[in-house]
């Protein structure tokens, strides 16, 4: 079992920007690159802003030339599960789309053995004219299924998807959610060797979420090999036993999930355990309000990353409120390392309880009483609502990190046992032990 | 009894029939690295997609006549106009001789592999940038793309051939042994097809131009075709310069096959050919070069 499924050797793929920004260009992009070009060269094009946060850029000739993915090696056993992690343009994208043949490496080269299938988007080549049942042969075709294959599955797929009544209706009448489960229940019955995942599950609910992660876990018990890019944090830990992590396009650690994981959050590239906006205009939300800070902190600290977990916690966010007259409803989401939803939090306080806020800048804190988390790493969202109707204004998911430690001193929870404690959060109770040599009474 | 229970829930996923699982079969090893050769087409590929090409050509099929009123009827009804038209101006007004054939049964016979041949260029030079959600997110040999876009034009001719037929019964022209030879003539106007639509679908990828210039392009080689007026109406010295057009040839061979008047001009026919396999060589090898950027820059 443990064959080589795939061998990565020296893999390279270099971009011409000026290609692309001829072709991705919107033309207010190329109206205000001109505009700016009047002005002198202190004017950033929209592109070279993205190129810094994509890789290194280079001068070659008269165009400049970036390195999405610069000499990436790594090798992958038959059977394993392995997570890329990295920010926004580090590369792993680009590494997923040469791996499923979509686009080919400038150098090195990929050995794989077995049938691989790349799930980049659910429910790819669906037409919306077409109904439920042609769209099933039409997705499961372009995804490598043979005919009598999905003939095979048919009835088992469409019950999967649960859409029986509408199978022969234009899936131009599918309500949003129907469509995906009808993708979905396609791509979930594939029988690939080597399986390529990429953040399918940013997309729908947090149910269908849920479905995707439970397929992805059960489809790696299988024994198939998987790739699995996601900025989930927890879903990769939960999901993969190695994790490689792309900087810049370079490969630039390899291990075992959760210490690739811990250090990708350390290293900066990550989640911190702060984040602000001080640019007012890329920060989260609308016209109504904007998410400016979101910060992780201590009774006696702004900021702080490592959490005794005897010590109250405040989750902490602020935001301004740029539109006044609306009840506003902040939320917050903790989740732990494997994914676990510990909570679901919304602010009570009764001072702003029914009160319509001014515009202006807020700070709400929640604060969590000390021996309550479990330790290990914490993902907060953050989320602000408005009322009556709701409607979401902003939320950010998993957008601060931090570690919960514990103290290993006999007053936490764990009293004096020093190995593995689990369950997802840790309270310390008021434990009482009566010691009565006759026996011990029932009423107390 | 519970862990058996478990196991059949979890194999809803990815599963594994031991009569059909891949892993059964021998493992091809797959190598993916930067191929620059210029014939590198891997046709191993593309046999193996060949379900693929299948769909994405019924797809379009399916997709053309939905919500329309008169549905498949567009199919006969575009050539019976045209013929009208061409007959009333070039038959009798203008006075284009016909060899000798009742004018629109020769127009037809020229006008069905022509629609077959503008059908598909147009379309083809959408195949790629048409189907940018495909090219960027899964992966099969891209030249289905435009292989099936000469595929389904085929289904228009089959369906307005019994138009033809109909046409040439009516006007008591015999069919003859030559009848047989018509699936090479379409095999002739495909292969045409494929080899400039090769170059259209991938160009359109760089330089949209070519989606404005077709329709364009396609006006005026009808023109220099021979679907109005017949060959011999070429003077004899043009005819070589002539016959570098494939589908003169292609249109010269559907009337000999069935009007059976004139036999092709030899001088036509071998310039046709020649020219044909060079344009599907040269595309071939354009497309394979440009095909490995499609997804970057499309």
């Amino acid at each position: 079992m443990s064959d080589i499924a795939v061998r990565v050797e020296g893999l390279s793929k270099q971009y011409r920007i000026g290609a692309r920004q001829r072709n991705h260009g919107t033309l207010r992009d190329h109206l205000m690159s001109n505009l700016k070009s009047l002005w002198g060269r202190n004017g950033h094009s929209p592109l070279s802003r993205n190129a810094g946060a994509m890789a290194s850029t280079e001068q070659v000739g008269a165009s400049e030339t970036i390195w999405a993915v610069r000499d990436v090696s790594f090798e992958v056993k038959e059977g394993e599960v392995l997570g890329i992690i990295g920010r926004n343009g580090a590369g792993k994208s680009t590494l997923l789309k040469i791996l499923s043949r979509i686009t080919e490496p400038t150098h090195g080269r990929i050995e794989i053995s077995g049938r691989v299938s790349a799930l980049l988007e659910v429910g790819t080549g669906f037409h919306s004219e077409l109904t439920g049942r042609e769209n099933v042969y039409l997705n499961g075709t372009i995804l490598g299924m043979k005919r009598a294959e999905i003939a095979r599955k048919f009835d088992e797929i469409v019950a999967f998807a649960g859409v029986e009544q509408f199978i022969d209706t234009p899936v131009k009448r599918y309500s949003s959610g129907m469509h995906l489960r009808l993708a979905f229940a396609v791509a979930a019955h594939l029988e690939p060797d080597i399986l390529i995942v990429d953040e399918v599950l940013a997309v729908g609910d947090a149910a269908f979420q849920k479905k995707c992660l439970g397929k992805m876990k059960s489809v790696a018990e299988e024994g198939r090999t998987i790739f699995f890019v996601s900025h989930n944090m927890p879903a990769v830990t939960r999901l993969c036993k190695r994790v490689i992590c792309l900087d810049e396009g370079k490969l630039c650690q390899d291990g075992i999930s959760h210490q690739v994981v811990k250090a990708y959050l350390h290293s900066g590239l990550g989640v911190m355990s702060s984040r602000e906006w001080l640019d007012p205009d890329k920060a989260p939300g609308g016209e109504v309000a904007r998410l400016r800070a979101v910060r992780v902190r201590t009774e006696t600290s702004e900021s702080s990353e490592r959490i005794d977990i005897r010590k109250p916690v405040g989750l902490e966010m602020e935001y301004e409120v740029l539109r006044g007259g609306y009840k506003l409803m902040p939320s917050t989401v903790l989740y732990n390392e494997e994914g676990v939803r510990i909570f679901d939090c919304v602010e009570h306080d009764p001072a702003w309880r029914g009160r319509v806020r001014p515009p202006g800048r807020y700070r709400t804190t929640a604060w969590i009483p000390g021996n309550f988390l479990a330790e290990g790493t914490m993902f907060l969202s953050v989320a602000l609502e408005t009322l009556d109707p709701v409607i979401m204004q902003f939320y950010e998911r998993q957008i601060v990190a931090f570690q919960v430690i514990d103290s290993y001193e006999g007053d936490s929870a764990r009293g004096d046992f020093a190995g593995e404690l689990k369950g997802a959060v840790r309270p310390l109770l008021n434990w009482s032990t009566v010691f009565n040599p006759e026996g011990i009474q029932t009423s107390r | 009894m519970e862990s058996h229970a478990g196991s059949s829930a979890r194999s809803l996923l990815f599963n594994q029939n031991p009569g059909e699982s891949s892993r059964n079969l021998p493992r091809r090893k797959l190598i993916i690295e930067n191929r620059s050769g210029l014939f590198d087409m891997d046709w191993s590929a593309l046999w193996e997609y060949r379900e693929v090409l299948y769909i994405l050509a019924w797809r379009d099929i399916k997709v053309r006549y939905k919500q329309t009123a008169i549905g498949v009827s567009w199919v006969l009804l575009q050539p019976l106009i045209m013929i009208l038209i061409f007959t009333v101006i070039f038959g009798r007004w203008a006075k284009v001789p016909s060899d000798g054939v009742w004018y629109p049964v020769f127009a037809l016979t020229a006008l069905l592999p022509w629609a077959y041949f503008s059908q598909a260029i147009i379309r083809s030079g959408e195949s790629v940038v048409g189907n940018t959600n495909l090219v960027n997110k899964i992966y099969f040999p891209r030249l289905l793309l435009p292989l099936s876009t000469i595929v389904t034009p085929l289904v228009d001719l089959a369906l307005s051939m019994v138009l033809l037929f109909g046409l040439l019964m009516y006007a008591g022209i015999p069919f003859t042994w030559k009848v047989s030879t018509l699936p090479g003539f379409i095999f002739l106007a495909m292969l045409t097809a494929m080899g400039l639509s090769l170059f259209t679908s991938a160009m359109n990828v760089k330089y949209r131009d070519v989606r404005h210039a077709i329709p364009f392009v396609i006006q005026i080689w009808m023109f220099v075709s021979p679907v109005v007026y017949p060959v011999s109406l070429v003077p004899e010295n043009w005819r070589l310069l002539y016959g570098l057009n494939p589908m003169a040839g292609v249109i010269e061979g559907f009337r000999w096959a069935l009007l059976g008047r004139t036999a092709p001009d030899p001088v036509v026919m071998a310039g046709s050919v020649v020219v044909l396999f060079v344009v599907l060589i040269a595309g071939m090898v354009y497309f394979r070069r440009v095909e490995r950027q499609f997804a970057d820059i499309i």
